[in-house]
Order: C-alpha cells, then sequence, then structure tokens
C-alpha cells in the first residue's frame, strides 16, 4: 500500500521538475523517468500489457524521438527567454483552479470504494488481444491507417523543399 | 499474484484519480507558463499519460479490458502526434531559426 503513495509522490515530484527544469535535455530526462514511475503504476495495478507497452512506446520511442529533435535543433547556446510574471502566475492560478474544480467535482461524488482486481488475467497480454481482435478489430485497422498517414505527413513536412531554400 | 493483490487493495479509487488530476493540471500548467515549444509538447505527454493511468485504473476498478484496450489506441494516437507535431517544430525552427511560440504570433487576431 505504501508502495503506491511512494511511487504518486515520485511522479508528482518528477512532473514539477518537467515544467520547472531550465535546461529542455534536462526535461526530457526528468520525463523519462516520470514515465518510468507510470510504468510501475501500471505493474501494481497487474496490466502487464500496458506496462511493457509504456516502457516499449513512451520511453524507447517516443522520448529518444524528443531528444533527437533537441539535438537537431542545437538549443544549447541561448537560454529559453521566460514569459513575463503575470503571465506565469495567471498560468499557476489558471491550473490551480482546473485542479481545484476537478477534486470538487470529486468530492461531491463521494466514491471512494477500493481498487480491487478481481480477476488476475484482466490485463495480460492473452486477454486484451482476445478482446482487441474481436470486438475492436476495425478501429484497430484504422488506427494503422492513421499511423501510416501520420508517418508520411512527417516525412513530408520535414524534408526540406528544393524549390523554396 | 497474491502479494500484488494484496498491494492494489487498499488504494482507494479516489487516490488514483487525485494523483491523475494533479499531473494532468501540472500539464496545463507546463503549457501556460513554457515558451520553449518542445517543453511544451512534453507537458502535453504528460496529460495524455496522466489521463492513460486513470483509465487503467477505472478498468481495474470495474473489471473491465475495455479501458485498456482504449489505452492501447491513445498510445498509439500520442506517437503519431509526437511525429506529426515534432517535424512541425522542426520546419519551424528552419524558417526562422528559433522555437519559442512568440515568435509564431501571424495569425494572431
Amino acid at each position: 500500500m505504501s508502495t503506491f503513495y511512494f511511487i504518486a509522490f515520485l511522479s508528482i515530484f518528477f512532473a514539477i521538475l518537467v515544467i520547472t527544469a531550465k535546461n529542455p535535455v534536462h526535461s526530457i530526462l526528468y520525463l523519462i523517468l516520470t514515465f518510468f514511475t507510470f510504468t510501475i503504476h501500471y505493474i501494481l495495478m497487474n496490466a502487464q500489457f500496458l506496462a511493457i507497452v509504456n516502457f516499449i512506446v513512451y520511453m524507447g520511442a517516443i522520448l529518444v524521438l524528443f531528444l533527437y529533435t533537441l539535438m537537431l535543433i542545437n538549443l544549447n547556446k541561448e537560454s529559453e527567454p521566460r514569459k513575463p510574471a503575470i503571465v506565469t502566475i495567471a498560468g499557476f492560478i489558471g491550473g490551480g483552479c482546473f485542479l481545484v474544480t476537478i477534486l470538487a467535482a470529486v468530492k461531491a461524488f463521494k466514491v471512494s470504494q477500493p481498487v480491487i482486481l478481481n480477476d488476475p488475467n484482466l490485463g495480460l497480454v492473452k486477454n486484451l488481444g482476445k478482446i482487441l481482435f474481436n470486438e475492436y478489430l476495425l478501429p484497430f485497422e484504422v488506427s494503422s491507417i492513421l499511423l501510416l498517414s501520420a508517418m508520411v505527413g512527417a516525412v513530408l513536412l520535414a524534408t526540406k523543399d528544393p524549390k523554396t531554400t | 499474484m497474491q502479494t500484488l493483490n494484496q498491494h492494489i487493495q487498499a488504494i482507494p479509487l479516489n487516490h488514483y484519480i487525485l494523483l491523475c488530476s494533479i499531473i494532468f493540471s501540472i500539464g496545463v500548467i507546463g503549457v501556460l507558463i513554457r515558451r520553449n515549444a518542445i517543453v511544451i509538447f512534453m507537458s502535453v505527454e504528460l496529460m495524455l499519460n496522466s489521463v492513460n493511468l486513470l483509465l487503467t485504473a477505472f478498468s481495474v476498478y470495474r473489471g473491465d479490458a475495455t479501458g485498456q484496450v482504449f489505452v492501447f489506441f491513445i498510445m498509439a494516437l500520442a506517437a503519431a502526434e509526437v511525429a506529426v507535431g515534432l517535424a512541425i517544430i522542426v520546419m519551424i525552427y528552419r524558417n526562422t531559426n528559433s522555437i519559442d511560440i512568440n515568435v509564431l504570433n501571424r495569425l494572431k487576431w
């Protein structure tokens, strides 16, 4: 039980470090640590498939893509200009109001039953694969088309146009 | 397996909602206060991940695997979004030599 609270504390701590770190590279490294704590959360909920996918896709693919882009964009000569203080304060107030609204709504619902895993193989690959390829076959195929079009779009956007440059 | 179930049995659902709301709000604040386009993008990733965690928690709570299938689709969507978004950021950097989002105010009013 205390494992959850410790990992939750680490998640919030690293998430705050992500948005406050001055250097974007440090920010990405803290984001990797945040996603690692999320993987531990998935393991604690026995969602093994999601834990592995989170580990591979987010920490392996997406964050490496971020680091690679940051390497292409050579940022380390000038530091980022800060927003004016009033905008920062307004941002904090806006986010805080959002948080308070959600927490008030949750408090009004009064749901606080414990999360109990009744079926131990709920999040295993076998069970999820059966559901994914029976009920959700069409969305699965459509998401493959989405990934293909995203790949084509990314290549089209990032290549240099020989006519204009 | 038994000890794992013991671990999650004691945690109320409200604490998962609390954790995910806090991380989502941190993502919102990060979008609002930063000017670096890549850090803004990372804050969006933080928000997506907190929603994923909450969907998984509800899926375990209800004993319904549909939530975890949805998390899988959200991850596929996030991968596509990151690829296109980072390509756009690279293109912006090539055109303006900066990824400060305040440079991109030509469409403002």
